[in-house]
């Protein structure tokens, strides 16, 4: 593999690695906050508990975004280190106000949830964690900011001479049309990830467990209505940037469907599959659909990638500027797929246990659920994985998209054998990780769950301590 | 306006060398200092609350670094493309390390976590030590930024030189001095004893250490190192007499000056060439533009202030001692 292959490659198992605890961040946090208000109110022990459960979860996966989320600020220069010098003046900025405004306040007020549980009375206790979710919205559209000007540049214009953007508009990059549509699209699909984590566990736990039982069936019915929500939110705002961004970047829709010849009251094929001496793929349409999603008029016409190509080549000159066909088909679907299948089952699974009502085990169906939940977490997280998988690769031969192709982003001088070492180095140590995380998660979810603050008789009085400083 | 700029990006990298500097220093001492599991648990608790927030002085750093100076930070880490690849993944060990330690209650599980913790702290102290000197003495910039060579030479090849051996020394000796001077601030019993005795052997390690890079350099460098050297003096003798608070700060102080004398030694020179001196990376030449640098010096202005207040607030309501008994190991 050349160097640009394998920094591509890089960037994204990466990139993807550190995505798998992003969503789970970014909704647990807020989840905590939640169960932690509820129990603010209420007084009710079974939030107290699923607060601290949650926080747990929280401060588990949030380390790991962390240290992985590091790598993601150095990666720019490190490998694409060209891409850095000719749009350093819009992603340093956007990653220089991201670092101070967001993760100064998510990993200090974290410090202050987790450790001042005893030295903070409980409404700033309660403030501390509030923060933290907030600073993860704010991280998170940022940087989706800066993602939205590699697929749609606003508010930058290229300096001439070299060659090199320069900001032009803070505001406009902050107010991208794309980055509109993608933040509710983002989080609602966070929330389904952490959603679906929480209603796994105390689906598995909640039998185990008879004494504290409650505390489970909170957590999974607070898990799966917000699966549930999310679900339904990840689709209407998947509508609308589905329709920004065959405004924006037509040929990316047409590779989703891989429509070929521009069409009028185009379909959309639910699946499609082409054996060697097959001449035309084999597939189940849905009527209009297409033209619908891309468009919002059933009868409207989409572009077909060909024409693209035609109307790129005359646009940019000669070259290919189709991205990668059958990744783009099937990460879309795998997507939609993954997304509503978690939503089908959080929906069944609050319909089962309505009003006090149970799963059991007799029925097949619940049988089937309970036997395999431990899919329910993976499910919206791979969705999500699928989905960026899909806007990345589909914006390919381009960088920024219409300005910069990836081909000249790479760091120049980088050869082959460094890439390598760095990759292996990089799965080695996400390897373990990745197992570490996943023991951590279940050793969390396997201990009965503790009250946010400690009972009067295990709590010892505290000596007087004297202060450091 | 870009000399503004090169201002706050040396304060952010000062501060993160400072704050994290103890954190390194509480990593690698944590396990040696602590004889059983509630001592070592009451050492690493010293930063539990606060190494996360230090850390993001990096990410300030080295996002400041990337939206004024875009060609400093294209060139400093192509250039040290596999140093830097190493520090990112010493960091995430000892994150991870760090938060999952009390997360698991069996002694084998918190053992893995304190080793690994100790073992990427040394590591991490010891590369940010040689990259810093490598950053002051210059790489083989070619007129384009870019570091020329090939293979794994070209970006380890640095780090095998004298300057680069000395700075991983000097990382680890002042992460040291400030882990041990911290930890004997902020523990109490045996642990805060044994870290007085670290932090004057460290100390006087560091200063002779210094002075002997001032030797070696002389001129305006030579100067900062003494400094630095006397700063470590004042810290053993702080230490021995038990003014734990002045000696976290003299050692804290040292620390300062090593990085701005690091940062600051070929203004207005950010990053020299060792192959021709017209292709080093100057002030103005890697700076962005002046749109940009108005962008993040109003952010900068309206949000780190904020971040220092809400920092100082996390070290007020952690002011207290940690005493072993009353970590749960």
């Amino acid at each position: 593999m050349t160097a640009l292959e394998l920094s591509r490659l890089q960037f994204a198992v990466v990139t993807v690695y550190h995505y798998l605890f992003v969503p789970l961040s970014i909704s647990l946090s807020a989840l905590t906050a939640g169960l932690q208000t509820a129990w603010w109110r209420t007084r009710d022990e079974r939030y107290s508990r699923a607060t601290l459960l949650a926080g747990k979860l929280l401060m588990a996966t949030f380390a790991v975004g962390v240290v992985t989320g590091l790598v993601q600020e150095f990666q720019f220069g490190l490998s694409w280190s060209a891409f850095a010098q000719y749009y350093g003046d819009v992603f340093g900025p956007t990653l220089a106000i991201e670092g101070m405004l967001a993760f100064f306040l998510e990993a200090t007020f974290l410090g202050l949830w987790w450790f001042g549980r005893d030295r903070l009375r409980p409404g700033l206790h309660l403030a501390t964690i509030w923060v933290v979710a907030v600073g993860t919205l704010i991280s998170a559209y940022v940087i989706l900011a800066a993602n939205a000007f590699m697929q749609h540049p606003v508010g930058a214009t290229i300096d001439p001479a070299t060659g090199r953007a320069v900001l032009g508009s803070f505001g406009a990059l902050l107010t991208n049309p794309v980055v509109v549509a993608s933040f509710p699209h983002t989080i609602a699909g966070a929330f389904m990830a952490g959603g679906a984590l929480l209603l796994a566990i105390g689906m598995w736990r909640r039998r185990d467990d008879a004494v504290q039982g409650p505390t489970w069936r909170v957590l999974a019915r607070v898990g799966a209505w917000t699966t549930l929500v999310g679900g339904a939110a990840v689709s209407l705002t998947g509508d609308v940037l589905g329709k920004v961004m065959t405004a924006v970047q037509p040929m990316k829709m047409a590779s989703a469907e891989a429509l070929y010849e521009t069409t009028s009251h185009a379909p959309f094929s639910l699946f499609a599959i082409q054996l060697p001496g097959m001449e035309q793929p084999w597939s189940i349409d849905v009527p209009w659909l297409l033209s619908f999603l891309a468009t919002g008029d059933p009868t409207a016409t989409v572009q077909g990638i060909d024409d693209l190509q035609r109307q790129y080549e005359l646009q940019f000159g000669p070259g290919n500027y189709t991205p990668w066909i059958p990744v783009a088909y099937w990460t879309f679907r795998l997507m939609i797929g993954l997304g509503v299948a978690a939503t089908a089952a959080a929906a069944y699974v609050l319909w089962r246990t309505r009003r006090g009502r149970d799963l059991t085990p007799a029925w097949f169906a619940d049988r089937w659920l309970l036997r395999f939940l431990w899919v329910l977490p993976v499910l919206p997280t791979a969705a999500a994985t699928f989905g960026w998988l899909f806007t990345e690769t589909a914006r390919q031969p381009w960088l920024v998209f219409g300005l910069f192709q990836t081909r000249d982003g790479v760091s120049p001088t980088l050869t082959p054998v460094e890439l390598v070492a760095s990759l292996a180095g990089f799965a080695l140590v996400y390897g373990v990780l990745a197992v570490v995380w996943v023991r951590l998660v279940l050793h969390v979810s396997r201990q009965e769950p503790t009250p946010l603050h400690p009972t009067a008789e295990e709590s010892r009085p505290e000596p007087v301590l004297e202060m450091s400083y | 306006m870009e000399i503004l700029w090169f201002a706050l990006a040396v304060l952010c990298w000062v501060l993160f060398f400072a704050l994290e500097g103890f954190d390194f220093g509480v990593g690698m001492l944590a396990p040696a200092l602590g004889r059983d599991d509630h001592e070592r648990g009451a050492a690493i608790r010293t930063v539990g609350p606060v190494w996360d927030g230090n850390e993001v002085w990096l990410v300030a750093a080295i996002g400041v670094t990337f939206a004024a100076f875009p060609d400093w930070y294209a060139a400093l880490l192509s250039g040290l493309y596999l140093p830097m690849v190493l520090v990112l993944l010493a960091l995430a060990a000892r994150g991870v390390a760090i938060e999952f330690r009390g997360k698991v209650d069996t002694p084998a599980w918190r053992r893995r976590c304190e080793v690994t913790l100790a073992v990427s702290s040394f590591v991490t102290a010891g590369l940010f030590g040689a990259v810093v000197a490598v950053a002051t003495t210059g790489l083989a910039l070619d007129p384009t930024g870019a570091v020329v060579g090939s293979g794994l030479g070209r970006t380890l090849g640095p780090l095998l030189s004298w300057p680069a051996l000395v700075g991983a020394v000097l990382g680890v000796l002042a992460a040291l001095v400030q882990g041990a001077t911290f930890l004997g601030l902020r523990t109490t019993g045996p642990v805060r004893a044994r870290a007085r005795r670290v932090a004057v052997a460290s100390a006087v390690v560091g200063a002779v250490v210094a002075a002997g890079v001032g030797v070696a350099v002389g001129g305006l460098a030579a100067l900062f190192a003494g400094v630095v050297a006397l700063l470590g003096v004042a810290t053993a003798v702080a230490a021995g007499w038990r003014h734990e608070g002045t000696a976290f700060a003299a050692a804290t102080l040292g620390v300062v000056g090593a990085v701005v004398a690091a940062f600051t030694a070929h203004v207005p020179v950010v990053l020299p060439s060792t192959l021709d001196p017209a292709s080093s990376l100057t002030i103005t030449g890697a700076a962005a533009s002046p749109y940009a640098l108005t962008v993040i010096t109003v952010g900068a202005v309206l949000i780190l202030p904020g971040v220092v207040a809400y920092q100082a607030f996390s070290y007020w309501v952690f002011r207290r001692r940690v005493a072993s008994e009353r970590v749960a190991a």
